[in-house]
């Protein structure tokens, strides 16, 4: 056995009976029936009452009057509940205390919930939450950014990294370029919304099933608002229908109201939002504007980047503070900046508070950068290609903006030269632009763009999880962790561990759901760590317990403690075997624990956020995506033809669920970047709030000609495995799919490629096209057409 | 309040007493407690809903339960049996048809009930010749599946699990 001390690169790997097997998803055999329950599939506690939200009707206001009188006697209503009910404080803010529960005098965004109604079924509910009469004393409301940047509120402070002087720079500089990009936001759209059940226990006590990434924070809140200590909540979730950072914080809200109504009813409430209020009342990925200014040298490498980061926030902090940080992080991507501001605006505005989502910020400022990229590329006549190899960290220059050393640049740029020539880029890139000389209405695009994605929580103390692990007498074993399964198959992926550790068959490792009361003071499942913090906490949790079990076994066969190897559902030493089952029951019979917590905290982390230098990062994973498009300049309908990717996973803990993460992120981001479209109107009410007029990708989408593949690297960093985290990384290999359209646009209307804002509607396209010589393309195809009979 | 009788995954159910305003959806899950079908916008645009009525497929939240009297009704919980999962639904487990889960149910009768549609010759968008029988292709099955949304984007690996059951190459 390698010791734990013992870098596990520095001895050969010991074949592997679970962990890289491309296993089915924990679940699998349930989702197929559809017998895995979610919440709202659960057998209701009898009494179960049913809860609904009335709504306040404008962004911005004081409410003067509130009747409900009318919701009240509705027949079937058992109770209304106000911000003046909630036995604690109306706080379900995560961190700033910001928002309320239940708005009390001010309404802070269009939808915000006035109160509850808690009645025997759900349609009772629904109906009469419309019947109250809610007055307010509307004020002028800041909806878009720009709206909120004049305004000048912000929830919170502005902050920038700085190194030199970006402005003379770029000013000295051979060339320069300025611009400016709108960046959409994104509906996460789970498939299961917000729900929650809570039941009131003895004494004060309430069970939460919540469908949550943070069952810790739910807790905590929950308590909160019923004015109990933490200890008497207890939050459960076994598995959420998708999350995607929208459970992260924004699970809490409907949590805490479940909580409160059955605190003052004394009977179990349900809250599930239908999909409209859900919608319409949860944050979405932060829509940002990005300004720029760089300059650059004859061979298109960035001498400096003045670059403005402006986020609509919402009307709360809520995380804010991470995703801005975390598009700060990624507005380098892979390039050196030799001078550089990165500047951040948090700007307030009256609408729903906007949240973490898939790639937290990340994907918005590495948009940016690599728009800029192709800016320089476009002014110079340069494939952008060739603009990124030249601006990519090497060797002196890898420094990031924010003080941590880039060490493995040469595995992402080993990465991009792998995929340039597996998905034969130059050659595509030669037949394309003869394609569009002669061809004046479809206009191909191609690009290929690089992902270097930053693995940790930026807030230092996230970095921590727990696990607690039994071994029972008849060798079965139960397996819990801090971590949440949402579909990504973490739960897999850590059983996996766990059997591999014992070396045990994996059925004979329970899964079971994510509890407070089991492993408490968990950070969320975000920030693609799930894997790697769980994996870790439960592989350290089962190596106390197999070393008590060694020393039992050890005893027993007469032989040093090291000669013991647990394989095959054995204990094995020599010629002597003990089927696992019956080590744990001499086990127990010598009054040796077969229980075991196990914590795990990310080594050398360290971030200094005053001075904007540290090391927030414990490595990074890598990607690149090439994609090839179509754009019909008349309609900017758009067709993406092929996309080939290449991610880097580390050594795959699980390759089939890690090429599904790679499938679905890229599609994911594929729907951010091109059909989804937040639409709001002027007094801040979303207009797109049902995929009726809110477009997601389905399966016609995908790319005809899709060819995913996983770069063959071991992590540098000392993982679960060797493994890398792959839950948000690949979202961004979406942005080849944009940059590819864009460059369709440039093909069709030379230096308008960089005015195409996200997302690439059709809309978008045409408008970044702009004016169009119908006559001359039609009277050209004719030409074409005469020419080839 | 009406009465109303159909069959259910083979067993004839009597509902003595359902308001007619109740969504088939609504009936399954709360009436007969059939969880299998999932709620996912309640608006027919989804496809978490879908169930197949005397063999074609609906979205069970946009038609109402008293609509179905005399109706044969299959659901996710209808299609096989843990120990003979219906091909469909051990293609999806070999393919890895999902992520979360929540859409599977709607997918896996989705899917049987298209591969029954080409089969029928029921032509779609994409069909190119209307005098012919539709062709088993990717195209056509991508086409017919984008009713069905998978937030999870497992949308390769679903047309996969079809194509293997279809017995063609996707």
């Amino acid at each position: 056995m390698p010791r734990l001390d013992m870098p596990e690169s520095c001895v050969p790997e010991p074949p592997l009976r679970h962990v890289r097997q491309p296993l089915p998803h924990d679940s699998a055999r349930l989702h197929v029936q559809g017998a895995a329950p979610y919440i709202d599939d659960l057998p209701e506690p009898r009494g179960t009452l049913h809860l609904a939200v009335g709504r306040a009707a404008v962004a911005r206001g004081t409410i003067v009057t509130l009747d409900l009188s009318a919701v009240k006697a509705f027949p079937g209503v058992v109770a209304v509940i106000t911000a003046a009910d909630i036995p604690g404080a109306n706080d379900i803010a995560p961190t700033l205390a910001d928002e309320p529960m239940l708005a009390e005098t001010h309404v802070i965004y269009h939808g915000q919930p006035v109160f509850a109604v808690a009645a025997e079924t759900r349609d009772a509910a629904r109906r009469a939450a419309r019947l109250a009469t809610i007055e307010i004393d509307a004020e002028p409301a800041a909806i878009t950014i720009d709206q909120g940047l004049a305004r000048g509120e912000r929830v919170l402070p502005d902050y920038a990294f700085v190194e030199g002087d970006p402005g003379a720079v770029i000013a000295a500089s051979s060339d320069q370029m300025t611009g400016t990009m709108h960046i959409g936001g994104q509906e996460h759209f789970y498939l299961e919304g917000q729900i929650a059940l809570a039941s009131p226990g003895e004494s004060g006590a309430m069970l939460v099933h919540a469908s949550t990434q943070h069952p810790s924070e739910v807790q905590e809140i929950v308590a909160r608002v019923l004015g109990v200590p933490e200890a008497f909540v207890t939050c459960e979730i076994r598995r959420m229908g998708g999350a995607f950072g929208g459970k992260e914080t924004q699970g809490s809200q409907w949590a805490a109201i479940a909580a409160v109504a059955a605190r003052l009813t004394g009977r179990p409430c349900k809250l599930r939002l239908d999909r409209d209020d859900d919608m319409a009342l949860t944050g979405k990925r932060h829509d940002f504007r990005a300004d720029w200014s760089v300059g650059f040298d004859a061979d298109g490498r960035i001498t400096a980047l003045d670059l403005m980061l402006a986020a609509r926030c919402g009307c709360s902090a809520d995380c804010s503070a991470g995703v801005v940080d975390r598009a700060m992080f990624h507005a380098d991507n892979t390039y050196f900046l030799p001078a550089f501001r990165i500047d951040t605006r948090r700007v307030r505005t009256d609408t729903v508070s906007n949240t973490a989502f898939r790639g937290f910020g990340g994907p918005q400022g590495m948009l940016a950068i690599e728009r800029v990229i192709d800016a320089i590329a476009r002014r110079l006549g340069r494939d952008p290609l060739d603009v990124r190899k030249a601006n990519f960290y090497s060797e002196g220059r890898h420094v990031t903006p924010y003080g941590q050393t880039v060490e493995d640049f040469s595995t992402g740029l080993a990465l991009i030269e792998e995929l340039e020539r597996t998905s034969d880029y130059r050659a595509r890139r030669a037949a394309i632009t003869s394609f569009n000389e002669t061809s004046p209405i479809l206009k191909r695009g191609l690009a290929l763009t690089p992902v270097k994605f930053g693995i940790s929580f930026t807030l230092t103390p996230l970095n921590q999880a727990g696990a607690l692990v039994h071994v029972y007498r008849d060798g079965s074993v139960h397996l819990n962790h801090g971590g949440t399964e949402m579909g990504q198959g973490l739960f897999q992926k850590v059983a996996q561990v766990a059997a591999e550790e014992f070396g045990i068959a994996l059925e004979r490792v329970r899964i079971t759901p994510t509890s407070t009361d089991k492993v408490p003071n968990t950070a969320p499942t975000a920030a693609s760590s799930g894997s790697d913090l769980n994996g870790m906490a439960v592989q350290i949790a089962s190596r106390t317990i197999k070393a008590r079990m060694a020393a039992v076994a050890a005893e027993t066969f007469g032989v040093p403690v090291e000669d013991v190897v647990f394989r095959d559902d054995h204990v094995v030493a020599g010629n002597r075997r003990l089927e696992f089952g019956e080590l744990a029951k001499k086990a127990h019979a010598a009054r040796v624990s077969l229980s075991s917590t196990g914590f795990y905290k990310t080594p050398d982390l360290h971030w200094d956020r005053a001075r904007g230098k540290g090391r927030p990062f414990f490595y990074y994973a890598w990607g690149a995506a090439c994609s090839e498009v179509t754009i019909d300049v008349t309609t900017g309908e758009t067709k993406v033809l092929r996309v080939d990717i290449l991610h880097d996973v580390g050594r795959s803990l699980n390759p089939a669920l890690d090429i599904g993460q790679i499938e679905g992120g890229f599609v994911q981001g594929m729907g951010w970047l091109t059909t989804e479209e937040l639409v709001y109107d002027a007094a801040g009410r979303l207009l797109t709030h049902a995929p009726s007029t809110y477009k997601i990708p389905v399966s016609s989408d995908v790319p005809a000609d899709f060819r995913v593949a996983l770069f063959d690297d071991e992590n540098r960093a000392d993982t679960i495995y060797r493994s890398k985290a792959v839950g948000e990384p690949p979202l961004m290999l979406a942005i080849s799919v944009f940059s590819a359209i864009a460059d369709a646009v440039e093909a069709a209307s030379p230096g308008r490629g960089v005015l195409l804002d996200a997302p690439a509607t059709p809309e978008a396209i045409v408008t970044a096209i702009g004016p169009f010589d119908a006559a001359t393309a039609f009277a050209t195809l004719v030409s074409n057409a005469t020419s080839r009979t | 309040m009406m009465k109303l009788s159909f069959e259910v995954n083979g067993t004839p159910c009597d509902l003595a007493e359902i308001d007619t305003r109740t969504t088939l959806l609504d009936a399954l899950r709360e009436h007969l407690r059939l969880t299998g079908t999932k709620k996912g916008c309640d608006h027919g645009q989804c496809g978490a809903c879908t169930v197949l009525v005397n063999g074609t497929r609906i979205n069970s939240c946009l038609s109402l339960a008293v609509q179905h009297h005399g109706d044969r009704i299959t659901t996710i919980e209808g299609l096989g049996t843990p120990g003979a999962l219906h091909p469909m639904q051990a293609a999806f487990v070999r393919h890895d048809g999902y992520q979360c889960g929540y859409c599977t149910p709607g997918q896996i009768c989705s899917a049987v009930a298209v591969l029954a549609e080409i089969e029928a010759g029921v032509p779609s968008h994409v069909t190119a010749d209307l005098g012919a029988a539709p062709p088993l292709t990717n195209l056509e099955i991508r086409e017919r599946m984008s009713g069905n949304i998978c937030r999870c984007g497992a949308y390769s690996n679903i047309v996969d699990a079809m194509a293997e059951v279809a017995g063609v190459k996707a």
